[in-house]
C-alpha cells in the first residue's frame, strides 16, 4: 500500500481541506481513514546528538500503530515526542512537526498539559501513583490537572471496564496502588491513561515488564481498545508487532527505514534492514 | 576419580595459612575499632544513667524550680520550654527548608541550586554561637528583650540545612519514573511535586524534620543570649523562656551538691529526648529505603 491513500490533513491549517484518496481495498474496513497524527520531518535531540533523523509518517485514527527496531534506535524517544514528553528531560530538543488533527503539537496553539490530556501515555514498567488508592490512580489524570471529572463513580468504573480490570479490583478500589500485581497494576496504568479520555495512548514497550500472560491480557486489552483510541505501541517483540498492529515502522539508528502496513512489513520488507532485523539477524 | 573428588584432593595452597593470619587480624582490628567509637558513647550514657536517675522521679519533670536551699523543685518549666522552642524553630525552618529541598532535587537552575547548596554546607558548619550572635543581634537588640522568639529563630537557621539537604536526598530518591507518569497525565509540575513526588518521599521529610528538631533541642549555646532562659513557666514569645540545656548549664556551674544532681537528671531527661527522636528518624528512613 502506499501511505498517500490515508488522509493526510494539510500542514498547519486545521481547516483547510483533507487530502482524499481513494484507500487500498486492505484499509476499507472502517474506510474512509484519516490520520490521527502526523509527524513531519521530526528530527530529537539529546544536547548536539540527533537520537531520531527526519522522521515522517502518519499515525491513522483508531488502528494500533508498531514502533519497532533495536535497542537504542530512537523508538521511546519518537513516540515521546509525540505528547511533548521528550522535552522534560534537560538539554532535549525537537525539530519538525508533529501534528494532532491538524494542529501542530509543539505549536502555540497546544499546551503540553492539553496535549497530554488527549495524548495519553503508558510506560514499560508499570508505575502506579503507591500513596494514592485504586481508585485515586484511575482518577489522577483529574486529580492532578486540578480538574474534576463529571461522575468519579462512573469515570472510574468505565476507565477499569475498558482496562479489563474492574472485576479483579471492583472490591478493592480503596487498596494502595502498590498492592497489586505487574500485570494488574500495567492495566491500572492503562485505565489512568484511560479514564481522562484521551483521543491517542502511546504504550512504550508496555510489557516488557510482565509475564507471558500478563502480556497476552494486554494485548487482547489492546485489540479492543483500537476501536475506539489510536494506538502507538513501542515494541522490541516482533511478534508483539505482527499480533496487534495494523501498521508498523521500523526505525533502525535514528532513522525510520520502513513503514507500512503490518502484513507487508512482515512478509515482503522492501529494504535489506528491515529484512535483516525481523528474521533476526541483528538487533 | 570423578570430578568432585578432584576437587577434594587439591593441594592446599601453601599461602593458605597466612591468608586466614591476614583476615583475623583485619577482623579483630576491625572489631576493635568499633569498640573504640562506641566506647565514649557507652561512657557518656552510663554516667547520665547512673548520676541522673536518683534524681529523677515525677515531682522533677513536672514542677517548677524551688529557691536553693529548699528540696525539690524540678524542671518542667524547662522541658516545656525545649518543646517550644524547637517546635518554633521547626515552624521558622520547615517552611523554608522542604521547598529549598524540593528545588534542590529538582536539578533544575544548576547554578543558582550549587550556590543554594553550597550555602547550605556552610550554614551547617557555622559555629552554634554565632548564629547565637546573628539572632542576637537581629532581635534582641532592636527590641532589647531577650525572647523565645529570638530562640526559636536561631534554632531555626540551625535547623534549616539538615532540613534542605536531608529533603533534597529523600526526594531523589522518588523513583523518576512517577513523575514522568503523573507529568505524561498532564500535571504541571508543582502539583506532581506536591501531590506525587512529596507524599512518596513524606516519610524520609518527617525523618529530616524529627532530626532537625532532636539537634535543634540539644543546642545552647544559640540560646544563651536570644532565649536567655527563666525560672518561670512562660507561653509569650516575647518573654524570655527557659531550656533544658540552659537549665543544665546554669546548674551545673553553681556550687550547690542540690544544684548538681538536678543538673545530671536534667542531662538525662536531653539525652532521652534527643536520642528518641533520632532512634524515630532512623527508624523512619530505614523502613523508607527497604
Amino acid at each position: 500500500m502506499s501511505l498517500a491513500s490515508i488522509l493526510v490533513p494539510v500542514p498547519g491549517r486545521s481547516d483547510a481541506p483533507r487530502q482524499v484518496v481513494t484507500p487500498p481495498p486492505a484499509m476499507t474496513k472502517d474506510a474512509p481513514r484519516t490520520a490521527k497524527m502526523v509527524i513531519e520531518s521530526l528530527t530529537a535531540y539529546y544536547g548536539s546528538h540527533a537520537v531520531l533523523r527526519n522522521v515522517s509518517l502518519p499515525v491513522v485514527e483508531r488502528t494500533v500503530t508498531a514502533v519497532i527496531g533495536p535497542s537504542g534506535c530512537g523508538k521511546s524517544t519518537m513516540v515521546r515526542c509525540l505528547n511533548r514528553m521528550h522535552e522534560i528531560i534537560p538539554g532535549t530538543s525537537v525539530s519538525g512537526r508533529v501534528l494532532l488533527d491538524g494542529l501542530d503539537v509543539y505549536g502555540r496553539h497546544l499546551d503540553p498539559i492539553e496535549l497530554r490530556r488527549r495524548v495519553g501515555m503508558v510506560f514499560q514498567k508499570p508505575n502506579p501513583f503507591p500513596t494514592m488508592s485504586v481508585r485515586d490512580n484511575v482518577l489522577a489524570g483529574w486529580s492532578l490537572t486540578g480538574t474534576k471529572p463529571p461522575n468519579a463513580d462512573d469515570v472510574v468504573e468505565n476507565a477499569l471496564r475498558r482496562a479489563a480490570l474492574w472485576d479483579e479490583v471492583k472490591d478493592r478500589l480503596k487498596a494502595p496502588g502498590g498492592s497489586l500485581s505487574g500485570g494488574q497494576a500495567q492495566r491500572l496504568c492503562i485505565a489512568r491513561a484511560l479514564a481522562v479520555q484521551p483521543d491517542v495512548l502511546l504504550m512504550d514497550e508496555p510489557c516488557s515488564a510482565l509475564d507471558p500472560i500478563a502480556t497476552a491480557r494486554i494485548e487482547e486489552l489492546i485489540h479492543e481498545l483500537a476501536s475506539t483510541v489510536t494506538i502507538v505501541i513501542v515494541t522490541h517483540n516482533m511478534q508483539q508487532a505482527a499480533r496487534v498492529s495494523e501498521f508498523t515502522a521500523f526505525l533502525y539508528m535514528g532513522d525510520l527505514v520502513e513503514f507500512g502496513d503490518t502484513a507487508g512489513i512482515f512478509t515482503r520488507p522492501s529494504d535489506p534492514r528491515t529484512e535483516d532485523y525481523i528474521t533476526g539477524r541483528f538487533g | 576419580m570423578d570430578a568432585l573428588e578432584a576437587v577434594r584432593l587439591r593441594p592446599v595452597s601453601p599461602r593458605l595459612g597466612r591468608r586466614r593470619f591476614a583476615d583475623r587480624v583485619f577482623r579483630a582490628a576491625v572489631f576493635g575499632a568499633v569498640i573504640v567509637v562506641l566506647m565514649p558513647l557507652a561512657a557518656i550514657l552510663g554516667t547520665i544513667v547512673v548520676r541522673g536517675a536518683p534524681a529523677l522521679n515525677w515531682d522533677f519533670l513536672t514542677s517548677l524550680p524551688k529557691p536553693v536551699g529548699e528540696t525539690g523543685g524540678g524542671v518542667g518549666h524547662a522541658i516545656l520550654g525545649t518543646l517550644i522552642l524547637a517546635l518554633g524553630g521547626l515552624l521558622m525552618a520547615v517552611p523554608v527548608g522542604v521547598p529549598a529541598g524540593v528545588f534542590l532535587a529538582s536539578d533544575r537552575m544548576p547554578r543558582l541550586a550549587g550556590a543554594i547548596r553550597m550555602c547550605a554546607d556552610v550554614l551547617a558548619g557555622v559555629p552554634s554561637i554565632v548564629v547565637g550572635m546573628f539572632a542576637y543581634t537581629l532581635l534582641v537588640l532592636p527590641f532589647k528583650q531577650f525572647s523565645a522568639l529570638a530562640g526559636a529563630f536561631a534554632l531555626s537557621v540551625i535547623m534549616l540545612p539538615t532540613i534542605a539537604r536531608t529533603t533534597e536526598e529523600v526526594v531523589r530518591l522518588v523513583p523518576s519514573t512517577l513523575t514522568e507518569a503523573a507529568l505524561a497525565l498532564g500535571a504541571p509540575r508543582w502539583r506532581v511535586m506536591l501531590k506525587v513526588v512529596l507524599p512518596s518521599a513524606g516519610k524520609g521529610v518527617a525523618a529530616g524534620i524529627i532530626a532537625a528538631f532532636s539537634r535543634g533541642a540539644g543546642e545552647t549555646a544559640p540560646l544563651m543570649f536570644t532565649a536567655f532562659g527563666s525560672q518561670f513557666l512562660s507561653f509569650s514569645p516575647l518573654q524570655p523562656i527557659a531550656a533544658l540545656p540552659l537549665v543544665l548549664f546554669n546548674y551545673a556551674v553553681s556550687p550547690y551538691d542540690d544544684w548538681h544532681a538536678q543538673a545530671w537528671a536534667a542531662a538525662l531527661v536531653l539525652a532521652a529526648l534527643v536520642l528518641a527522636g533520632n532512634v524515630i528518624a532512623r527508624f523512619a528512613t530505614a523502613r523508607r529505603s527497604s
